[in-house]
Parts: structure tokens; C-alpha cells; sequence
């Protein structure tokens, strides 16, 4: 076995060191009627080749972009990766270290990790990021335990936009479930943004949580929610799944967002079927000490050079244990790397480019299929998805065209039963305008 | 001897934002084949302040920085219950197939059996290598996989009518065990561990009550030994009517050898980025499944992937599912990686387990006449020392680790566990060469020496790497957290 290195000298030398007869020896210290003394039922060992055609067959049975025409965003967008970006991530000095506990040998993910904050919070317009959470919505359900925190417990209700990701809401409620806290969920106004009316008067309330784009597509009036968190003495919290609206729209931290989390695989990480992704996390700078997670923060070493360390730690599970701000431990720092790697690429220049690009795109198919006599229900601005509403009947189309592999945006029924025939698409800058063509001419024969 | 570690060319490198050049770009932007689409100046923001560079800055500037880390492919990662082994090269390659890393997550099933059936016979390989009837691949790291066990434990008890309020967590816990707990309203309650570092019946029998939802236990725990009454142990928590949970961060040294189903762990949850080989990237991604008795299944996360026939299928209506503790399946790219490693290893887990332990013993021995071993008995995949032999000339765990960086050792975990007074906790794992453990064991022994002769030695390392021992008291007490231009 290529990966284990002792020869059977190795191991005859070992044992006599120690004083055992056989490596089953070794395990003397567990009572007999706790040992398994049978073989593992497992498939026969693989060689390096075998195992490739197997998972080349597994991957072969994907539908897979380009192949494969997928108009579906919902929290996971095809975009662009430079080569480099994969290329430099492999750098097993990145990828086979651990979180950094020694800092004098680990300045490369201490540094990235910085400049990912750093870029992090220009992005979304805050003031501190922490260096990652699992995805977005174990962030946003962090984030919302974090303002009931501030609120020391004393508010516990937090409102929750409906336009929220589906799946995200259903984390928190995860999250929520075995405790006593209260989540009231916002309606949607018929235009596409959230009905903000219920929060008023809410005397309970920690926070008033949005997306946006929210999971229609639609970009919320942020401002609006600040200011009625705010009125309530609650705290703002802004959720994203597509930061890259943020290279056009304007930033949650520039309309009152006191958090701002959400998933950032859009930001030059692979979609693999949903994960590894990134949670990204942010907040104004008077929050810190709630945040959960890892920092990084900038010092200097005995001889004054700069330098980075962990930092802040008194929050964290390791030092706090049962008071810790979060049990959260393992981030998805490799992940943060990447984004931080794909965001140095894309530069200011660049993602304003790619963001208009991905929004003239969608609007281009928008209006494409409004002349082909379809329906666009929700009138707010949006980034690289909307919703479209098809006539009675679609459904047997969208499946023939997953026969043929090609996928027709994902319907909305399932999560919104007043939606029927409501289907939800996305077009980046992957699709190109004979894609949306052949689109617009397959949905609407 | 001869030292590992030595200097080199190593080259500074600013930040990104003190390199970049207003106009550069480092990614090809494709030309606009549609009208451009007119934004109203009340939604439009003025783009983030990102630095502009070329490929060539950032390709040279992650080069630069990842010349000043220290990984697993560097060398010995003796990182106590962290389990740096060995990260295989194929496995990366196979996770970037674009059948898998170009999968939308919300594919219908009949573009997505691949994926579907790897989570099916991954779940079945975990079941199999626990002794557990169902796994989730849910959790996206080993303390998410704790909150979702604890979830469980919530849920099994909610639907006998009963809300417990206490948990039973050994004082030789991960710091993740109590807060997790905490997220699902449990109070912690410490468990002494005996003379001998493992847990008594007795004092079990003294705490659990019907108000106690469980037990968290680490077994292997985090001194590296068997918890040897774990079965009296689950005996007393089920006659109460509660549940044990098994962090299972130290498989890596039971893998064919104990079937924690056969041991009365009710939940247990798995690193695959620590006894399955997946990379641990900086601080993850990890995954953390979780892997539980048929009593607890019906609880599980949803969707759970099941097989109609041929066809592999999620299924989400399941009443008594907690939910969803991710926004889709957990880190997939992960599972790919760890069900690849499982296919290439076959029988031999156990012998990787074997050798764990082997290598554990071996140093333990090795070492035990310079430093002092609080428990001086077989271990399991690690072996925990401390600094008492080295307090007469006032050096510590942590001069002691620093010193064995120059010797081009990534230092093992310190100052954990909390029960014994500065710690040193060494985990070699299966994959190091008995040449690295006789060099690590050589470099030791000669900073105890020194400590002893020359103890300023050790006060002023590390000096080898590019930059010395860092002022983290300043960092924290005036926290520079974001750059600025």
C-alpha cells in the first residue's frame, strides 16, 4: 500500500521498541468483548488506475456544463474560473496545512486569510469579516443567533424574509429548533421585494433578516430594512447567495446592514454539487467580540516585521468552551483562499466588468422572452436570475427538455404553492447569446 | 544529527492592495454579445475597492505565500487529535473531474446518479466501518457533525415527550463538545476523568440522571487511550434513558479493530479530513458525517438518498427529520475524496489504524525518559507529554515546540488536553517513515538536552522561518482585523 511506508523490518523493530509481540498486541488496552475480530466489509482494494475509470464512469453519469445547457442559480452559479486560480490552489503548502496554530510557519494562510477578510468587507461595504463560516446558510443562522447575543437574550424574536433561500431558511430553523427563540417569517410584496409592514410595532425584535437578490432574483431595498431594524432597535442582517451583484449593486454596508453573510462560491469556487462552498461573514467592527469564528489579525514578530495570528480567541470554543460564541471549529478556510485568489484576479476593474456582464445577459433574456409573450411577474431590478411565469402545461416541456439534458430553471411551486407554473432562471457570463437564443426558442415552441 | 530544517531563499511580498496598478487585470473578461442593459442610478453602488493586478502579480504573489507555510507534503505534522496524514494526490484530481466539480446541486435526479450513488455506497462504507446502521454526509465539519448529534439527541428525546437539560462532557473534551451542546440549550456537565486518564463507571453512575440527555465521549479520548469502560459506561446512560455520543476525531486508531455500533455508541460522528485523508486546506474544508443506531435514524437530515431499483433518489419527506443543517448535502468535493481513499485502501484501513498506533507507542517510548509522561501506559494514535522536566530551567511546551520548528518539525498540538498541565500531545499517523519518527524523537532529545545546557536557545526560537515569535497580546488587544490602502 503506496501510502503506508513501514516495511515489515520497520514494523519488527517498532514492536520490539515498544515491548510488543504483534501488532494486534497494541491494542491490549481494549477489553476483549469491545474488539471487532473480523474483516471489514469492503470492496477490494483499488490501484491508482481502476479507481480513475470507476470515477470517471460516477462523473460520466453527471450532467455537466458544457455539455450540459443549465440555466439554474438558486444559490449555486456557473462562472469562469481562471486556470491560475485552481493551478495556485493546489499548492499543497496551502492545501495540506491545518488551521494555523504556529504562525511562524503558516504566514501564507495567515496572510491570504487577512487579505481575504480585507476583500470580503470591501465587497459587501462592512467593516470586519470573520475567516469563514460552512456555507450561507449556516452563516445566516450564526449571524441570527449572534443579534439575539447583542440583544444579550433579552429580545429573542427574529424576523425572516419568506424571499430568503428556501434551504437556508430551513437551516435556521434547524438551528432554532431546541431553542426558545422566535422566528416570524416576512411576507413578499407583489413586486418582488419583502413586505416589511409586519415588522412594525414588533417589540421582541433582535433582528430583521433579508436576501438580496433574494431567491426571486430581486435586489431588496436594503436601506428600507435597515431603517426598520433600526427602529426597533434591532439589528440589520443581509443575506446573499450571488455576491457578485456586489461589483454593480450597491454594498449592504452602504444602506445600514449591521451584518452582512451569505454563501460565496460564486466568487471562483466550483459548484460540486453544493459544497465545498464558502460562508461569508461580515459585520461593523463594534460587533466583533459577538462574531463567530476565526479572525486573523495584523501584528509584528520580536524584530518588528510584519506579521499575522490568530486573534480574539477568548470568543472561540477552544478557550471559552461552553460559553463560546460558536462551536464552530474547522472553517472552509482553503475555500476563502480561493475566493480571495479569484477576487485579486477579477480586480475592481474586472468584477465590475463580469457583474454587468452577468446582469445584461439576464436582462437581454428577459426581454426575449417577454416578446415571446411569457410573463415576468416580478418587477424589481434584478442581478442574473428571475422569475418567469409559464402557461398552464409547461411542465411537460421543462421534462422533455431534461431528457435532453438541458435544464429549464427550477420550478418555485414546491417551496411557494401559490406559484404554480413559476420558474426561477439564471444566465452568467458561461452562457452566450445563442445559448439564451436556443433558450427562448425551446421554452416557448 | 542532521537537521531538516534549514534556511532558504525566501521572498517578502506586500499585500495585495500595495501592488496594484489602476487598469490591471488578471482574468479575460469575453466581450458583451448583448445590449447592455441601463441600471437606475438608485441601485447602482460604486464597485468594491479590489486591487487591480495581472495573472503574473497574483500567480507570484499565492506562490510567494504559500513558500511561507508548512504542510503535510512539507513534512512531520505531528498535530495532536488533528490526524495530518498523508493527502493523496488522485484524489484531487478525481474531485476536479468536471462531471463533479461542474454539478449544479438542484440537478433533477436523473442528470445527477453519479453523484447520488457515491453518497449511497459512501454512507454504506461509513455504516460499515462504525458498526452504525445509517450515516448523514451532511455536516460540513466535525463540530457541525456534534451540533447535528446533539440535534438528534434533542429530537430522539422530544418525541418520548421529554425535554432534558443536562449533557455529561469529560473534562478531556474538545472545547467544540460543550459548545455544542450549548446550541441545542444543554448545560455542561464536567466528568472527571479517573487516575488512570479514562472515565469510572462510578462517577458516571453518580451524574446521569433523567433530566440528562447523554454522554459526549471521545474514545479513542484525547490523551490518546482507550476509554475501557465505555460499555458500562452506555449501559448506565441507556438504563436513564439517555444517549452516548462518540467523537469520533480519533477513528484514525480503531479502524476494523472496534465497531463502535458493538460498544453501545448510539451516534458517532467522522473526520474525513483527519482518518480519511482529505486535505485540511488551512483550516478546512472539512466534512464531518455522522453515523447513528437505527433509533436515531428516522431523525436524520433530510434529503436522505435512497435506492428505487437502479435509480438513486433523494428523499425528503421524512416527518421526523430535524431538517437541514446545510443548504444543500454538506462539503461534497470532501466526500469524494474520502470514498476514493476508502476504495484505494480497502482491508488495509486497519492496517493504517495498526500502524497509527504503532507509530504512536514507538515515540512514546522513544521519549519518555526526557520528557514526562503523566500516563504512562500503552496509548492508542497519540501519546501527550508536558514540560515538568524542563520547569527547573523555566522552559515550557511552548519554547519547547517553537525550537522544534528550526529543527523543521511542525510542532505537535500544545497546551491541550486541559487536563494535564502543559501538554504536549504527538499524533505521528500511519503515513510517516520510521527515518521522519527517528529524526523527530533525535530532535527532541536534543532540545531537551538544550533546554538543559542552553535553555536561551529555545527562549529566541523559532529563527529559521521568515518571521520569529509573533506579539499576539498587541493583536488582540488592538485588533487590525481588515487592510487598509
Amino acid at each position: 500500500m503506496r501510502y503506508l511506508p513501514h516495511t515489515s523490518e520497520d514494523v519488527a523493530e517498532m514492536l520490539q521498541a515498544v515491548g510488543a509481540q504483534s501488532l494486534d498486541d497494541l491494542f491490549s488496552t481494549i477489553p476483549k468483548d469491545c474488539r471487532f475480530t473480523g474483516d471489514l466489509n469492503l470492496p477490494p482494494a483499488m490501484t491508482e488506475w481502476d479507481l480513475t475509470n470507476h470515477m470517471a464512469e460516477l462523473a460520466g453519469r453527471m450532467a455537466a456544463w458544457p455539455e450540459c445547457k443549465v440555466f439554474v442559480g438558486a444559490g449555486s452559479y456557473s462562472h469562469n474560473i481562471p486556470a491560475s486560480v485552481p493551478y495556485l490552489l493546489s499548492r499543497s503548502e496551502f492545501s495540506t496545512a491545518y488551521t494555523p496554530y504556529q504562525p511562524e510557519i503558516s504566514q501564507g494562510t495567515l496572510q491570504a486569510i487577512f487579505e481575504y477578510q480585507t476583500l470580503a468587507s470591501r465587497l459587501l461595504g462592512m467593516e470586519v469579516a470573520n475567516a469563514s463560516m460552512y456555507d450561507g446558510a449556516s452563516a445566516l443562522a450564526e449571524a441570527l443567533l449572534m443579534a439575539i447575543r447583542i440583544a444579550r437574550g433579552k429580545k429573542t424574536t427574529v424576523a425572516v424574509s419568506k424571499l430568503i433561500h428556501p434551504m437556508y431558511r430551513q437551516v435556521v430553523r434547524t438551528y432554532f429548533d431546541p431553542t426558545d427563540y422566535k422566528i416570524v417569517e416576512l411576507d413578499y410584496l407583489p413586486d418582488g421585494s419583502t413586505d416589511l409592514s409586519a415588522v412594525e410595532g414588533m417589540d421582541d425584535l433582535a433582528a430583521v433578516a433579508v436576501q438580496s437578490p433574494n431567491f426571486f432574483g430581486c435586489v431588496e431595498n436594503i436601506q428600507a430594512v435597515s431603517d426598520a431594524a433600526h427602529r426597533h432597535k434591532a439589528l440589520s442582517v443581509i443575506g446573499f447567495t450571488e455576491p457578485l451583484a456586489y461589483g454593480l449593486f450597491k454594498s449592504p454596508g452602504s444602506q445600514g446592514a449591521d451584518i452582512a453573510c451569505g454563501e460565496g462560491q460564486s466568487l471562483g469556487i466550483p459548484q460540486s454539487y453544493g459544497g465545498p462552498g464558502l460562508g461569508m461573514f461580515t459585520a461593523l467592527q463594534k460587533y466583533v467580540r459577538s462574531m463567530p469564528g476565526r479572525l486573523i489579525g495584523q501584528t509584528t514578530d520580536k524584530d518588528g516585521e510584519r506579521g499575522f495570528v490568530l486573534t480574539l480567541a477568548t470568543r472561540e470554543q477552544h478557550i471559552r468552551r461552553e460559553k463560546a460564541t460558536s462551536n464552530i471549529c474547522s472553517n472552509q478556510g482553503l475555500c476563502a483562499t480561493m475566493t480571495t485568489m479569484y477576487m485579486a484576479s477579477l480586480g475592481g476593474t474586472g468584477i465590475r466588468k463580469v457583474a454587468r456582464l452577468n446582469r445584461d445577459k439576464a436582462e437581454y433574456m428577459k426581454s426575449e422572452l417577454k416578446k415571446a409573450g411569457l410573463e415576468i411577474p416580478f418587477e424589481r431590478p434584478t442581478f442574473n436570475e428571475f422569475v418567469v411565469k409559464f402557461p398552464e402545461g409547461y411542465e411537460s416541456t421543462y421534462q422533455k427538455l431534461i431528457d435532453r439534458q438541458i435544464v429549464a430553471g427550477i420550478p418555485l411551486e414546491c417551496h411557494y404553492p401559490e406559484l404554480a407554473d413559476h420558474y426561477l432562471l439564471c444566465v452568467t457570463e458561461t452562457h452566450s447569446k445563442a445559448d439564451i437564443d436556443a433558450l427562448v426558442k425551446e421554452v416557448t415552441a | 544529527m542532521k537537521v531538516a530544517g534549514t534556511t532558504g531563499l525566501i521572498m517578502n511580498e506586500p499585500l495585495l492592495w500595495e501592488k496594484s496598478k489602476k487598469g490591471r487585470c488578471g482574468i479575460s473578461i469575453p466581450e458583451s454579445d448583448v445590449p447592455s442593459a441601463p441600471l437606475d442610478a438608485e441601485f447602482e453602488g460604486e464597485g468594491p475597492d479590489f486591487p487591480d493586478l495581472s495573472e503574473v502579480d497574483v500567480v507570484r504573489h499565492f506562490t510567494r505565500l504559500s513558500q511561507w507555510n508548512f504542510g503535510v507534503d512539507t513534512g512531520m505534522y505531528p498535530l495532536g487529535s488533528c490526524t495530518m496524514k498523508y493527502n493523496p494526490k488522485i484524489n484531487e484530481k478525481i474531485a476536479a473531474m468536471p462531471g463533479f466539480a461542474g454539478a449544479h446541486p438542484m440537478l433533477p435526479p436523473e442528470l445527477s446518479q453519479g453523484t447520488l450513488q457515491l453518497m449511497y455506497e459512501l454512507e454504506g462504507f461509513l455504516n460499515e466501518i462504525t458498526g452504525m446502521d445509517a450515516t448523514t454526509l451532511q455536516p460540513a465539519a466535525g463540530a457541525h457533525g456534534e451540533l447535528t448529534a446533539m440535534l438528534l439527541f434533542y429530537a430522539y428525546h422530544k418525541s418520548k415527550g421529554e425535554k432534558r437539560s443536562k449533557i455529561l462532557i469529560p473534562d478531556t473534551a474538545h472545547g467544540t463538545n460543550p459548545a455544542s451542546a450549548t446550541l441545542c440549550g444543554y448545560e455542561s456537565i464536567p466528568l472527571e476523568s479517573g487516575e488512570d486518564g479514562i472515565l469510572t463507571v462510578e462517577r458516571v453512575a453518580e451524574l446521569m440522571d433523567e433530566d440528562t440527555a447523554g454522554i459526549m465521549v471521545t474514545n479513542p479520548n484525547t490523551l490518546g487511550l482507550f476509554e475501557e469502560n465505555i460499555k458500562k459506561i452506555a449501559e448506565i446512560v441507556h438504563d436513564k434513558g439517555g444517549l452516548v455520543y462518540c467523537d469520533g476525531a480519533n477513528m484514525n486508531a480503531v479502524m476494523g479493530v472496534v465497531k463502535m455500533g458493538a460498544i453501545g455508541i448510539d451516534a458517532i460522528h467522522l473526520n474525513l479530513h483527519k482518518t480519511f485523508s482529505t486535505p485540511h486546506g488551512g483550516g478546512g474544508p472539512g466534512s464531518g458525517p455522522v453515523c447513528v443506531k437505527k433509533h436515531l435514524e428516522p431523525f436524520l437530515p433530510v434529503p436522505r438518498v435512497t435506492k428505487d431499483g437502479d435509480r438513486y433518489v433523494f428523499q425528503y419527506d421524512r416527518p421526523d427529520s430535524i431538517g437541514k443543517i446545510h443548504a444543500f448535502y454538506g462539503n461534497y468535493g470532501i466526500q469524494i475524496r474520502a470514498y476514493s481513499y476508502i476504495l484505494t485502501m480497502g482491508q488495509d484501513l486497519k492496517r493504517a489504524s495498526q500502524y497509527a498506533v504503532l507509530s504512536a507507542n514507538y515515540i512514546k517510548e522513544k521519549l519518555k525518559d526526557v520528557l514526562h509522561l503523566p500516563y504512562d501506559r500503552p496509548c492508542m494514535h497519540e501519546c501527550v507529554f508536558t514540560d515538568k522536566n524542563q520547569e527547573p530551567y523555566k522552559i515550557t511546551t511552548l519554547d519547547m515546540a517553537k525550537r522544534l520548528i528550526d529543527y523543521g518539525f511542525h510542532p505537535p498540538t500544545i497546551y491541550f488536553p486541559l487536563v494535564v498541565h502543559g501538554s504536549i500531545m504527538i499524533e505521528p499517523t500511519d503515513t510517516e517513515p520510521k527515518e521522519n519518527l527517528d529524526q523527530f524523537i533525535e530532535a527532541f532529545r536534543s532540545i531537551a538536552r538544550e533546554a538543559a545546557e542552553n535553555p536561551d536557545l529555545l527562549r529566541e526560537a523559532p529563527t529559521v522561518p521568515k518571521v520569529r515569535r509573533l506579539d499576539e497580546a498587541t493583536a488582540a488587544r488592538k485588533p487590525v482585523l481588515c487592510g487598509v490602502n
